[in-house]
């Protein structure tokens, strides 16, 4: 992410967009030295487990084992307490928990967990849509664009688009969220896809919403798309936005 | 590019005399509120009860802060989306609040209401929330504190940077910025 900004404060013109990407340098150094997160948002603990089929877990439940150390991790690590425990009552849980978890079989006798927390901020400028075949990359192009638009400055630009493209209505929501996996400005392993990342990125980029939305080149640092098979009828499209703080961390059991 | 110093509590004539654009420096005691303070707030005008603070010429900075550290003032405390406080805060506007902090764009409705009770909107920057917490000297927690990281604190600010987006005549950074960058269609589309 730091060099990413680095290669942005090259990349943008405006004087707004280079001032506040040096300000997010700084806040970079600041929180390192002083031990603080980034952001005060350290978000919805979102958890991805790809579970070895030989494993066999013992001496309690897993879920529970990882809210456990979500709840440990945000209290001893002071992050913000940011989740309530029912959409329309709203009281705060006090732990952060419980987290979203998203499990995946796979082979081997390993357990790999990816902790990536999520921001509201840009979560909440995040959409799906259901798009006729027939409006095919061009249709989906101008989708991602005009949620792009629409977000503004309020998801913190610069920021990090994840696009999910086919399966179901909520295959293509996780299949956005996976996108932001990927490490920065990784290109997609299919050319076209790849090609298309790069032809999004440029098209967001002369939106000029820039850094903060205070004008510029830079609104994206990258755009990443995972794509799945999808219904004869149907081509959904997903785009799950990630502030500049794209913070994820992953272990090996 | 050089900041306006400011000093809370702020004065009609000091706030109708700045531009969208341009950089400030507040200094002083400024009031943190988000969803669901300001929830309450509105619920305690309605009700005719007395509010935690008093409005008049006073700023009331978006923010949920992480906890502090031992020894530390606050932990991280960058600005929230505003746009989620837009439904309560005309009724702040008018009783005499005269700015806002947060990030992103505002309602016509919160615009309109700047407009006639002389307020502003100021944006910190989103995400820099380690180098804010920097200008935070003291904070303590006046209301609600069974809200967690939602309870008013009542902060003591030296120099935190901030740029006005919306001014009192209607100027909007934001929709000045993209006229100035875009290079699409007004509406976004390609």
């Amino acid at each position: 992410m730091l060099e990413g900004l680095q290669k942005a404060l090259k990349q943008e013109v405006s004087i707004n967009g280079k001032e506040i990407i040096q300000q997010l340098l700084a806040n970079a150094e600041i929180a390192r030295e002083e031990k603080i997160p980034i952001c005060q948002d350290t978000g919805f603990a979102v958890v991805f487990v790809e579970l070895g089929q030989d494993v066999r877990i013992v001496g309690g439940d897993f879920y529970s084992a990882i809210n456990e150390g979500v709840r440990k991790g945000y209290t001893e690590g002071y992050l913000r307490k940011s989740i309530v425990n029912h959409p329309l009552e709203r009281e705060n849980t006090g732990d952060n928990t419980p987290a979203v978890i998203h499990t995946k079989i796979v082979s081997g006798e390993n357990i790999r967990l990816i902790v990536a927390p999520k921001g509201g901020g840009s979560e909440n400028m995040s959409a799906v849509k259901m798009l006729k075949p027939s409006e095919g990359v061009h249709g989906l192009k101008k989708f991602v664009v005009e949620v792009v638009h629409a977000a503004g400055p309020n998801p913190c630009p610069p920021i990090v688009v994840g696009v999910g493209a086919g399966g179901t209505f909520e295959k293509a929501a996780q299949l956005a969220k996976e996108a932001l996996l990927r490490n920065l400005g990784e290109e997609s392993k299919y050319p076209g896809i790849a090609k298309l990342e790069k032809e999004l990125l440029d098209e967001i980029n002369r939106l000029g919403i820039g850094p903060q939305g205070f004008g510029g080149k830079i609104t994206a640092l990258a755009v990443h798309i995972e794509v799945y098979p999808t219904h004869i009828a149907s081509l959904p499209v997903a785009v799950n936005i990630n502030c500049h703080a794209a913070r994820h961390k992953e272990a090996v059991l | 590019m050089d900041r306006i110093s400011l000093t809370t509590p702020l004065s009609g004539n000091v706030v109708e005399n700045l531009r969208s654009g341009q950089r400030v420096s507040l200094n002083g005691i400024i009031y943190t509120g988000r969803d669901a303070a300001h929830k309450r707030l509105v619920e305690y005008i309605e009700q005719g009860k007395k509010l935690p603070f008093d409005l008049e010429g006073q700023v009331i900075y978006y923010v949920g802060p992480s906890p502090a550290r031992p020894g530390m003032v606050i932990g991280a405390a960058g600005p929230t989306t505003s746009g989620r406080m837009d439904l309560y805060a005309p009724k702040l506007y008018a009783l005499g609040l005269k700015a806002t902090i947060g990030k992103g764009r505002r309602s016509p409705d919160v615009i309109r209401a700047m407009r006639k009770y002389k307020g502003i909107y100021l944006a910190a920057v989103g995400g820099a929330a380690a180098l804010i917490a920097r200008s935070i000297k003291e904070a303590r927690v006046i209301a609600y504190p069974e809200l967690g990281p939602e309870a008013v604190h009542e902060l003591l600010v030296e120099d935190f940077p901030a740029i006005v987006i919306n001014d009192t005549l209607g100027g909007d950074l934001y929709d000045e910025s993209i006229k100035l960058y875009s290079e699409h269609r007004e509406d976004g589309r390609i």
